[in-house]
């Protein structure tokens, strides 16, 4: 197991460094360009010198394999530098933010799993009967919901029409402190509509490998020995039907990250995502890199973790031969 | 045991404590709530608070104060200044006395210095910011005692005691640290009637009254600007009763109307929309056609029905509110003489109804921002007025950052406006020698007499000089219509009626933050 996990961490730094490279090489592709971003709304007035000085001033006109360079070399020595974008030293930007999309994905994701299996379970205990015709049919209408738009029903209904819940931000916008009372009313919407995006996909593969295993052997030949539904069910079925399950939640992990990023502009939640979305369109070289490389170990690490809880659970599989 | 007890008690006490440790009275219900709060909600954050780089450099910052200020009519008044300068040496030295016994809100004291460091900060190459050049005519700054500061100008500059509104930073906390990255960007400390309490980025800022203000202490004890950018959720937000108050497009602002509660604010603007009509343009460069074009939009009908009457028309850059405006260039639309002047410079209409002339068809293209509907509304009304005279305007929406490369070839639904001075939008806008320079005079706009006007009212000292100059740069401008200047919009803002005698400036371009019926929120008194 450690010796996966060595392998896994010693192959993710080519990882990181060729997915670096090529965002710093796709950000200098792109159409944006960085001076502009950086003055904001304020260079549409600003006359052909000042827009020069800063070009020098922010050293955007060395080559990007260049600045990529430096900007590895002083990430390695703990200077992940400064954004243009935030006038804050990146670090700083990442501390702040990185807390609460932490939190907002870690809610909806183990909301998510757990419904998901729940519902899963339900629908496969019968396959055709009406609970679950609805769960299946519920599950595929959300899966063509857009994340947005259920996130704006959600602020109409819960927000609007009934007062019970806040329709953004992370604490109400008159107080001016974060107490743990007013984050929590604030991330149930938020987490909550992150957590139906995510639905869909656990409930129906749930329901697929449960049905399946209801349908295998040993589940027969535990029924023949009489033993109740509940242990079949949850003993033998459950637990060799979840096994796709473990590989997909390491593979959810991009969806994931995308679909908080429409969440938290929804719902204008301060965390790492709306962050992203400002630095790829300043082109802020130093900002999107850091956030590019997190991103990208999230995903490995979801991957590693994936492959070790299968290789704990699938008796079939051993650990030494990944 | 006794231990998991004690454990268990300080975890309680822990958690009574975090939540009673919100000072904050909590918003959620549109009535009852106090006057000594106000949440605002607004569209779009400010990158940096540092005035360095550019943060309240047109006034109205609430955390810091500039030498001078504006009051509700633009006119200048001192703020840190005790009075307004002494002008000597023929317009070409400015000279400030600053205010007795003001203080930072940490308690240092602000002398000329502070004010010296800034201006040089401001002018100095190394720092990003994109004012520098508004304070062009400054060749030198420097302190004279503790409480003077003498400006020397290259030439002399009418305006520039307008500029001076910039806001003053402390020495002792911005001088130690780089002002394009220092910490001063996100905890700034100044002299104005308020402190930033916490800035959450891209989610509000709070505002606490700074008790050592020395215009006395605000009766608004705390506000909030809660920022968000998409305007239905906006308009959502104040419905509910979270916010008190927001700046919101038209369409939205009237849905608020029936509510009593809550009062609606119509600010007049410098905020013009315009079509800039390139020099350089085989099409638009030519005379008859910018004049014909002039002649047949329909302005009124533009105010009307895109802004919901939420405007003026534009006759010019200058808004029919402001005093410089020349009244008599008012004119409607006159569809018979756009297609005189169209036939008497031999543009004669084809088959399909639109006119040429030597070859040339009367047709061009129209950019504007995408995403920007209230500047696609007028391009569309724009491109159907123009066919009415036989000329086809083709319209198409673009990036900046596709529309920069072509403003000097295709004509852009341009916006822009500052207060101030006429002298600050007029000369960028119009002056040949900014022709094409980064976003100034974006159409290459020639014309000797507008350079002359602009000159003269930037150098002149004598105020009627100086409107003269403005008078005829407005009648040439009607001679020669290098922009189609189409209509000046208002910015509206629903506050909740819970304060005395709010009112609103004439606002610039750029609004929101700084602008609004809170421009002088430190002054606003409780209903009684």
């Amino acid at each position: 197991m450690a010796r996966l996990a060595g392998r896994r961490a010693l192959f993710a730094v080519p990882v990181l460094l060729v997915v670096t490279f090529g965002v710093f090489a796709i950000a200098a592709a792109s159409p944006f360009d960085p001076v502009k971003a950086y003055a904001g709304t304020s260079a549409l007035g600003a006359d052909q010198q000042t827009l020069d000085r800063l070009r020098e001033n922010l050293g955007v006109d060395q080559p990007f394999a260049a600045r990529w360079w430096h900007w590895l070399t002083s990430a390695l020595s703990g200077d992940l530098g400064h954004s243009g974008v935030m006038r804050q030293p990146v670090a700083q930007v990442i501390g702040e933010r990185l807390v609460w999309s932490a939190l907002l994905c870690a809610v909806a994701f183990a909301a998510a799993v757990l419904v998901g299996t729940l519902l899963g379970v339900l629908a496969a205990r019968r396959p055709g009967s009406l609970v679950d015709r609805t769960v299946t049919s519920l599950a595929y209408t959300l899966e063509a919901a857009p994340v947005f738009w259920i996130a704006l029903l959600a602020i109409w209904l819960f927000a609007l029409q009934w007062d019970v819940l806040p329709a953004g931000g992370l604490t109400d916008t008159g107080s001016e402190q974060v107490t743990p009372g007013q984050v929590t009313s604030h991330l149930v919407l938020p987490a909550g509509v992150l957590a139906v995006s995510q639905l869909p996909w656990f409930t129906l593969y749930v329901r697929q490998g449960v049905g399946d295993a209801l349908a295998e052997d040993p589940v027969r030949g535990a029924r023949a020995r009489g033993l109740s539904e509940r242990t079949v069910l949850l003993g033998h079925a459950l637990r060799s039907g979840l096994l796709p399950v473990l590989t997909l939640i390491g593979s959810r992990v991009p969806e994931l990250i995308t679909g908080a990023l429409l969440v938290e502009s929804v719902f204008s939640w301060p965390g790492i995502a709306a962050a992203t979305v400002e630095a790829a369109t300043a082109v802020d070289f130093p900002l999107l890199a850091a956030l590019t490389t997190l991103a990208t170990a999230a995903v490995l690490a979801g991957n590693l973790l994936a492959d070790l809880l299968y290789g704990l659970f699938d008796p079939r599989v051993k650990l030494s031969d990944m | 045991m006794s231990t998991r007890r004690i454990r268990g008690a300080a975890v309680t006490a822990a958690l009574a404590a975090a939540v009673t440790a919100c000072s904050a009275p909590s918003g959620g219900s549109g009535d009852g709530k106090s006057a000594g709060s106000v949440v605002l909600g607004v569209a779009s954050e400010p990158d940096t608070l540092s005035p360095l780089l550019g943060y309240g450099k047109d006034g109205n910052s609430k955390i810091f104060d500039g030498l001078l200020a504006r009051d509700a009519d633009l006119r200048l008044k001192p703020a840190l200044a005790a009075g307004l300068p002494k002008i000597t040496d023929g317009g070409r030295t400015y000279t400030y006395t600053l205010r007795d016994g003001v203080e930072f809100s940490d308690g240092e004291p602000l002398t000329a210095a502070d004010v010296v460091y800034t201006y040089r900060t401001a002018l100095d190459p190394k720092t990003n910011n994109t004012f520098k050049s508004e304070l062009d005519a400054v060749k030198d700054v420097r302190a004279n005692g503790d409480h003077q500061v003498v400006f020397t100008l290259k030439y002399p500059y009418a305006p520039f005691a307008a500029r001076t509104v910039l806001p003053v930073v402390p020495e002792h906390i911005a001088g130690e640290q780089d002002p394009n990255t220092g910490s001063f960007n996100t905890k700034p400390v100044g002299t104005g009637p308020y402190v930033l309490a916490g800035w959450s980025k891209g989610e509000k800022l709070t505002f606490k009254a700074n008790p050592r203000y020395w215009d006395g202490e605000p009766k608004v004890k705390t506000f909030t600007m809660a920022v968000i950018g998409d305007d239905n959720v906006r308009a959502t937000r104040l419905r509910s009763g979270d916010l008190d108050g927001a700046v919101l497009p038209p369409n939205l602002a009237a849905t608020f109307q029936g509510d009593d509660a809550k009062r609606t604010y119509e600010a007049r603007s410098y905020d013009f929309r315009a079509v800039t009509l390139p020099t350089a343009n085989q099409v638009t460069g030519d005379r008859a056609i910018r004049r014909a074009l002039d002649a047949a939009v329909d302005r009124e009908a533009m105010v009307d029905k895109i802004l919901d009457g939420a405007g003026r028309p534009a006759y010019g850059p200058l808004p029919v509110d402001d005093p410089a405006f020349t009244e008599d260039i008012e004119r409607a639309k006159d569809l018979g003489k756009a297609e005189k002047i169209l036939d008497e410079a031999g543009w004669k209409p084809g088959k399909d109804g639109i006119r040429a002339k030597d070859g040339q068809r009367a047709s061009f293209d129209l950019l504007y921002p995408s995403g920007d509907k209230v500047r696609q509304d007028h391009a569309l009304a724009y491109a159907s007025d123009a066919k009415k005279a036989g000329i086809d305007v083709r319209v198409e929406s673009a990036t900046w950052e596709v529309i920069e490369p072509r403003m000097k070839d295709d004509a852009v639904l341009a916006g822009f406006g500052s207060t101030g001075d006429p002298d600050f939008g007029l000369y960028t806008l119009l002056h040949s020698s900014l022709a094409g320079d980064g976003f100034n005079n974006m159409a290459r706009y020639d014309n000797p007499a507008v350079d002359r006007a602009l000159d003269d009212g930037r150098r002149g000292q004598d105020p009627a000089e100086r409107e003269s100059a403005y008078d005829k740069l407005q009648r040439a401008l009607v001679q020669d219509p290098g922009y189609t200047f189409l209509t000046h919009i208002d910015h509206l803002y629903v506050l909740a009626d819970r304060w005395e005698g709010l009112n609103t400036q004439l606002e610039p371009h750029e609004h929101g933050f700084a602008s609004g019926p809170w421009w002088n929120i430190e002054d606003w008194q409780p209903k009684k």
